[in-house]
């Protein structure tokens, strides 16, 4: 049981970003490529992705506003955002995008923009609590190697 | 080839991937294989960098890039002589559109991102291509 509280704080905040199903395995590989000579690594990653699939929802907030929908620019435009989710462990946007995928893929456009909404709140949600928890991460230092979830 | 095998390689790699993310997540999981690692952000770059000279063991190739796409970069660096192995590196799910990269001339396909094991498995690869030509 880690006795510095930052770090318990830390710990704490981590098990429940997994058991609260925001996270997967991919965020644990990408915590096990993080060390001292690059202390930083998942907050750089993770900050990479916010910025890259920014723009990968404006263009399918543009797409959505086009009538009719382009189903096929739609599932690619997401396929492209899936897989930068699934990248860091994004494991609820991961899920909408697939179901939004679905959706295109049966021609459902009302589906698809309530899906989108869906997604881009589980986006914003997972955004604010990993920004919160590497604030704490910076304040606490250095963690030991990282370990699965139970 | 045990660990320590894996991990003290002379071996150069370089990742071809229009997302600053990709590139900076597979530079590192190579980097920890012991792997000197450049990036190129499109095809054509990567194409340049050949033409320039430069040589690398493995390239990580994405498919989708602006100006040159993966395929595209494959064929050319192909006809170029150039025998490095060549790993797609992809979030195609179609299989014709897997199977028409690696006609390009890819030596295998991985689902992006790349894992540990996969890693593993190109540098057992490279270590058995490096023994038939020695």
């Amino acid at each position: 049981m880690e006795r510095n509280p930052l770090r318990r704080q830390l710990q704490i905040m981590r098990k429940s970003l997994f058991d609260q199903g925001y996270l997967d395995e991919q965020f644990v590989q990408l915590e096990e490529l993080q060390d001292e000579s690059n202390p930083n690594f998942v907050e750089e990653v993770v900050t990479l992705y916010y910025r890259d699939s920014a723009r990968l929802i404006l263009n399918i907030e543009q797409a959505l506003e086009r009538k009719p929908y382009n189903f096929h620019k739609l599932d690619a435009y997401m396929h492209q955002f899936k897989g930068s989710s699934s990248s860091i462990g994004a494991k609820k946007v991961k899920a909408e995008s697939t179901l939004f995928r679905e959706y295109c893929k049966s021609g459902n456009g009302e589906g698809c923009m309530r899906c989108f909404q869906q997604l881009k709140k589980e986006y914003t949600t997972l955004r604010k609590k990993l920004e919160a928890y590497f604030q704490v991460a910076r304040q606490a230092g250095p963690m030991e190697t990282a370990c699965r979830p139970k | 080839m045990s660990d320590e095998d894996i991990v003290n390689n002379n071996l150069t790699a370089l990742v071809v991937d229009d997302s600053p993310m990709i590139r900076k997540l597979h530079e590192m999981h190579l980097k920890k294989f012991g792997l000197k690692v450049q990036v190129a952000e499109n095809g054509k770059n990567a194409v340049d960098l050949f033409r320039c000279g430069a040589s690398f063991n493995l390239i990580l190739m994405d498919k989708e890039m602006p100006i040159m796409d993966g395929a595209e970069a494959t064929k050319e660096l192909r006809i170029m002589g150039v025998t490095s192995m060549i790993v797609g590196v992809t979030s195609l799910d179609s299989i014709f559109e897997r199977q028409a990269f690696m006609e390009a001339g890819l030596d295998h396909c991985f689902t992006k991102p790349l894992t540990s094991e996969n890693i593993i498995f190109l540098l057992q690869e490279l270590n058995n291509k490096n023994n038939e030509e020695n």
